[in-house]
């Protein structure tokens, strides 16, 4: 999904969503999506500038943010591998994915590659357990994967 | 008022309904333990220390957060029950380092008494303990996330009671983090050093910065010449530090115990206060009396709280603002320039001290250049009233046998006026007892203004002055400012009369006796015994009226010339700046 460039300004999609939802009930978390969705994370600087349109205070929203692992402060790589480490792709290995990323791309968990290109970050069950072990990326559900097999998932990105 | 049967470990009570189970049992002599709960505070029972039993029910709740129900028995204390929160001590014990001896607040930690009360003997789960950075970034308190035990205090009085928004929860779970939001520091954040945080912190994660180490060195340093001013709120305060009861004025023992401790001379911040009320008294009636002064209604600026809060939240509010610095900076700014040259001591060698009620103090006096009127910082240290309790101790000062003393001349006589500065409505006061001879040359027949006295969170009232009705309104507790800034700004948008002519603002709840730096353990009734001393203090004046203060009128005769004069305002007035919420 294409996110925006500039991590400064309001998108026309945001501000149009925030039109929307501004004096309904419960607009923060639904604003918040809607930011995350458009950046790829919540933005510092579109922080400041939700909670000034809102006139919520940013301690509200950092509460709010760092409550719920769903949003991130960090931007992303281009690519975000989410390795599941629910219980049944955790027994089928998924730590072992981890660590082989981790390995082939130089990083944490959490970390993104220098160039910007790949993220790992390590979730919860993602739905799909008759896949165990399952790593998603994008709208990109890889299941049944093997360590072997991720050089071959990442080149399909790299050369993307 | 309905009223409610019930019983507690089985002795009848009748208590009005929607009382908690707390509450309740204080009402049959039964303390039940409390940690997370303070009576200032909406209890949102998070420690889970205070569970009880209902008789015939499998659950426990929490009493803090319950309200009694017609006809239950409530069993507040059995062996299970005691074991259960013994556990609750223990587990939070497991994340609370084990630094007692060199933590702040050692000896008036509710946690350490909680663990001394329950007979802890032993650390039965594995310690886990965060490793966390302390923020010292303001010169005022010191935030130590690692001794937090996240009962959320600090965050409920610094959203809720304060209105600031510098603290909240950040993460979740084992990795929560009392700080300000995105990474700031709290000097980078809204904070406005009020200090409530730390007066309400049960232990020593937030606490006043210790600068009594640099009082010593001062005295010791032969080439300072120490002098001391006491604020009005602190003298009803101390003693609770001693074991008296909140409200017992213990002023001229607090100059004797300076005089012990080193200092050269002993001032009275309520001198300052009388000559704050000449300058901003003066203000108010040249606003009254000349559109060219500035608009109406004048606010209030002796609250360096309130002043940050206003830069930051009400930037807009400016133009409104008394010129006049607070009492404190104005006794700085005299000590180093008129008492200086009386007594021929150079300015670069006074070492002036306050001792305040206070930690946003701390933060004022290096706030701007203005603070610097004298040449050199007008203001070189605060101690609040808890490090100056604990000087005495440290020095083997026997506080309660002291003779009273006097201050010293010529900045150290007050007026009643100067000494209700200290509460509430207390400022307002004394510029009326003023603004009254200065607006119709006469005196007030009783200068008890009691139209603006009172412990309510917003006060709004009518007083004449001759034969002009000043209007007045009366916020303390930063929440409270809202709504009255909010008329303001209305009125103002629409083309209106402003709503009031004069406003008072204190940041702290109860003003000044209730500050960030009193004696720890404030609440509704402490404040209001220390609000009760301060007017008593004013009822034995025999001067009730700044104006009227001997030497008062001597610093305008020698010194001075008049209030609002050149040499007034080059020493006693400052001004304001807009800043942002967040520094990056």
């Amino acid at each position: 999904m294409a996110t925006a460039t500039d991590d400064t300004t309001l998108t026309e999609g945001l501000t149009a969503f925030i039109e929307e939802w501004k004096d309904r009930p419960g607009n923060l978390i639904m604003i918040l999506h809607k930011v995350q969705e458009e950046y790829g994370y919540v933005p510092r600087a579109i922080a400041f500038e939700v909670a000034r349109i809102l006139d919520v205070p940013l301690a509200k929203i950092y509460g709010v943010v760092t409550f719920y692992h769903f949003f991130k402060l960090e931007k992303p790589g281009d690519h975000n591998l989410q390795v599941c480490m629910g219980t049944a792709c955790y027994l089928k290995g998924a730590a072992d994915l981890i660590t082989e990323l981790e390995t082939l791309l130089g990083i944490g968990v959490g970390g993104t590659t220098p160039d910007g290109k790949f993220s790992i970050e390590a979730v919860r069950c993602v739905g799909c357990c008759g896949l165990a072990p399952v790593m998603v990326v994008g709208e990109e559900v890889y299941g049944k994967l093997t360590t072997d097999k991720l050089p071959e998932v990442l080149a399909k990105y790299n050369n993307g | 008022m309905a009223m409610v049967n019930i019983k507690i470990n089985g002795h009848d009570l009748q208590v009005e309904a929607g009382t908690t189970i707390l509450d309740a049992a204080k009402a049959c002599q039964v303390k039940i333990p409390t940690l997370c709960y303070h009576p200032d505070l909406e209890p949102w029972a998070a420690c889970g220390l205070c569970v009880v039993k209902v008789e015939n029910s499998p659950k426990m709740v929490r009493a803090c957060a319950t309200a009694v129900v017609e006809g239950q028995n409530y069993i507040t204390h059995d062996p299970e029950l005691m074991e259960v929160r013994k556990t609750v001590v223990e587990l939070m014990q497991s994340n609370h380092p084990n630094e007692c001896l060199t933590c702040a607040r050692n000896g008036s930690c509710e946690f350490q008494t909680l663990a001394e009360e329950f007979g802890i003997r032993e650390e039965p789960f594995c310690p886990e303990l965060k490793e966390l950075p302390r923020d010292e970034s303001t010169p005022s308190i010191v935030l130590d996330p690692r001794k937090c035990i996240n009962c959320g205090r600090c965050v409920q009085v610094c959203q809720q009671l304060q209105d600031v928004w510098a603290l909240e929860f950040i993460n979740r779970g084992y990795e929560t983090v009392i700080q300000p939001a995105g990474g700031a520091l709290l000097n980078e954040s809204p904070c406005i050093k009020c200090g409530q945080c730390s007066a309400h912190c049960p232990v020593g994660a937030i606490y006043e910065r210790d600068d009594t180490d640099r009082f010593l060195d001062a005295v010791r340093d032969e080439t300072k010449h120490v002098a001391v001013q006491v604020a009005p709120a602190t003298r009803v305060a101390i003693g609770e530090a001693f074991g008296l009861e909140p409200g017992e004025i213990k002023t001229g023992e607090m100059y004797a115990a300076l005089r012990m401790l080193g200092a050269d001379a002993i001032f009275d911040t309520n001198f300052a206060a009388d000559l704050t009320i000449m300058e901003e008294g003066s203000e108010l009636v040249a606003r009254l009396t000349d559109d060219n002064h500035g608009p109406l209604p004048q606010i209030t600026s002796c609250c360096p709280a309130w002043t940050d809060y206003m830069e930051k939240y009400y930037p807009d509010m400016i133009p409104h603002f008394s010129t006049a610095k607070s009492p404190m900076m104005m006794q700085g700014a005299v000590t180093k320039t008129y008492y200086a040259e009386k007594v021929n001591v150079e300015r670069k060698d006074v070492f002036s001290v306050a001792i305040m009620p206070c930690t946003a103090k701390k933060y004022e006096i290096s706030r701007d250049d203005n603070m610097h009127a004298s040449g050199y910082p007008d203001m070189d240290l605060v101690l609040t009233t808890r490090e100056l309790a604990r000087l005495i101790k440290r020095a083997g000062i026997d506080f309660l046998n002291l003779k009273p003393q006097q201050a010293d001349s010529p900045i150290g006589a007050y007026s009643g006026a100067g000494t209700i500065f200290g509460v509430t409505g207390g400022v307002m006061e004394a510029a009326i007892r003023t603004a009254h001879v200065l607006v119709t040359g006469d005196e007030l027949k009783d200068v008890n203004v009691s139209a603006v006295r009172g412990m309510d969170g917003v006060r709004m009232g009518e007083v004449a002055v001759g034969e002009k009705k000043l209007k007045v309104a009366v916020a303390h507790g930063m929440a409270n400012v809202r709504q009255i800034m909010d008329e303001v700004r209305e009125a103002r948008e629409a083309g209106k009369e402003p709503p009031y002519h004069f406003i008072e603002v204190m940041a702290c709840k109860g003003g000044c006796i209730g500050g960030g730096g009193q004696p720890y353990f404030t609440d509704e009734s402490v404040r209001a015994k220390r609000v009760a001393g301060i007017y008593t203090d004013d009822e034995k004046s025999t001067v009730r009226c700044s104006h009227q203060n001997p030497e008062i009128k001597k610093i305008y005769e020698d010194y001075l010339g008049e209030p609002m004069s050149h040499k007034s305002h080059e020493l006693l007035h400052t001004t304001y700046q807009p800043r942002p919420l967040y520094q990056k």
